[in-house]
């Protein structure tokens, strides 16, 4: 297998109500990744689109296909990678492994979401189906319906009661709110506090509002490279030197396992171990902060926390720049912004970022990263790792 | 292969309030809901069993804002069921006040009803879900 690197990278302003298609932010994104590269757009070879709900949100499948005649690759292979939230990461880590295995040298890899195009019910409805749609959505699940669950079992198992954890979820999304005030791309730029947090509307219990990711639109894109092209497009590659990915059945089917995700443990293990790393060589994580808890257990399941424990960090501090381990230092899911197919590439363009060093006029750089951590969920158990280190 | 136990057979029963799952003859393990598969080993060794229908409650949220269509149901509580044979699965609690109840509900002792979910534009026909009671 060869080594591949990020060359170049965009990434849209993500928030309510885009004035663009689905088709315009992703090729708004990947022909400024693909100028970045130094290439045009005859010199990709492939493209990987995440996208989760365009079939509700637009009415349009296959997008991929418009995608890459409107950005001038004409009649390359393009691909949609659907795994919900986590829809791009998948994207990117299948074209890490075709520029790895010698089929590719460029593979434009992304995803684009519209999300509140959809209105609050329908979003609901359809972000509900990454649940299972016999035996759970009946019941009347939804997305945070899911985490709501996790969190009191997390009291339950952990013997934290729901007051104290309540507080350290509300540390999480106060601490997001900071950082993505500072991020030109972020959907909420302003500060939020912990009693803000717990007197929000609950969306479902112990979730309320600011626990919660908002519905979002935006779209981001990187362009992956062989090694040996790497060095001629650019003095500052990112590799790719570990990837993992999971699945998992739905909630009831990985009952005595939660609140661990154990999709995630197996992920995040075959990504630690293709680069020889472990948790403690990770200077920088973006982590899948759908939910405020979601965090806590995130952080728990890449081996950033011990189990019960990562409440504690965030209320120390430690989840900060200067603190153990900075997470989601470009305000995450909850500031800025979830639109799903996107997600996964926008936290990988945030990692290539800070380990290229280019935070420090935004005020949030992680001083000295070297090796960067993506952990994206899909649905109740799509997990997909990368791992990326400055060479 | 075919399936032991379908979607449509399950839902056919549950509907009778008659919870079926599957013991494997493998391990011992009973899968609930129904897969193709032992929920433990993956075993194919597979027959069909009712269950009680009795357990206890392992966690639970209550809803406020519902899928399109559901609205009017609002709040209402979903929880996840241990029952007695081991298996989670997955339905709402009545006879509570569902803006009132807390982590209490907990360990709560559960018995098994149904209603049934009379589907909407995205879902192949009806479905029904367990509706649980209190038992103890
Ligand atoms: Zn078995």
């Amino acid at each position: 297998m060869r080594r591949v690197a990020i060359v170049g990278v965009g990434h849209t302003d993500f928030m309510f109500d885009s004035p663009k298609t689905e088709v315009e932010m992703f090729a708004e994104a990947a022909m400024d990744a693909i100028n970045e590269s130094n290439l045009k757009p005859k010199d990709i070879q492939a493209i990987n689109c995440g996208n989760g709900l365009g079939d509700f949100s637009e009415g349009q499948i296959m997008m991929q296909s418009y995608i890459a005649d409107d950005l001038g690759c004409f009649n390359v292979p393009a691909t949609r990678f659907e795994g919900a939230c986590a829809s791009a990461t998948i994207g990117i880590r299948d074209a890490a492994m075709w520029v790895a295995s010698g089929y590719y040298d460029i593979v434009l890899a992304g995803g684009t979401e519209k999300a509140t195009a959809m209105g609050t019910p329908l979003a609901t409805r359809t972000f509900a189906m990454g649940h299972d749609s016999r035996y759970e959505s009946p019941a009347g699940m939804t997305f945070p319906g899911f985490f709501g669950m996790l969190a009191h079992l997390y009291s339950s198992r952990y013997n934290i009661s729901l007051e104290k954890l309540k507080e350290q979820m509300a540390m999480v999304s106060v601490q997001s709110h900071e950082y993505g005030v500072r991020n030109p791309h972020a959907q909420f730029k302003k500060e939020i506090s912990v009693e803000k947090v717990l007197s929000g509307f609950m969306v479902a219990s112990p979730l309320q509002l600011l626990d919660c990711c908002p519905f979002s639109d935006g779209a981001a894109a990187v362009v992956v490279a062989s090694e040996e092209v790497a060095k001629k497009l650019t003095n500052k590659p990112v590799y790719i030197v570990g990837t993992g990915q999971a699945s998992s059945g739905k909630m009831s089917a990985q009952y005595k396992y939660l609140p661990r995700i154990r999709a995630r443990e197996v992920s995040v293990k075959q990504a630690y171990d293709m680069a020889g790393l472990g948790p403690e060589d990770i200077d920088v994580c973006e982590l899948h902060d759908c939910f405020s808890i979601a965090s806590i257990i995130a952080a728990e399941g890449l081996g950033l926390a011990e189990y019960g424990k990562a409440g504690d960090l965030w209320e120390k501090g430690e989840m900060r720049i200067g603190g153990k381990i900075p997470i989601n230092i470009s305000g995450g899911l909850k500031s800025k912004g979830h639109p799903i197919g996107a997600t996964g590439a926008s936290q990988t363009y945030e990692i290539v970022k800070q380990l290229r060093g280019e935070l420090v006029d935004q005020g949030r750089q992680v001083d000295g990263a070297r090796v960067g951590l993506v952990d994206t969920l899909g649905g109740d158990g799509i997990i997909c790792n990368l791992i990326l280190k400055a060479d | 292969m075919e399936y032991k136990l379908t979607f449509r057979e399950y839902n056919k029963s549950l509907k009778t309030d008659k919870l079926l799952g599957l013991k494997c003859n493998n391990c011992h393990t009973i899968t609930c809901p129904p897969k193709m598969t032992c929920q433990e080993c993956a075993s194919t060794d597979l027959e069909v069993t009712e269950l009680s229908g009795e357990g206890k409650i392992v966690t639970y949220t209550v809803i406020y804002v519902a899928p399109e269509g559901r609205e009017n149901e609002t709040p209402y509580a979903v929880v996840l069921v241990e029952l007695k044979e081991g298996p989670w699965i997955m339905g709402n609690l009545i006879d509570i006040d569902p803006a009132r109840v807390g982590m209490e509900l907990i360990g709560r002792q559960v018995k098994l009803g149904h209603k049934v979910f009379p589907g909407d534009k995205y879902s192949d026909g009806d479905a029904a879900r367990p509706l649980f009671s209190f038992a103890d």
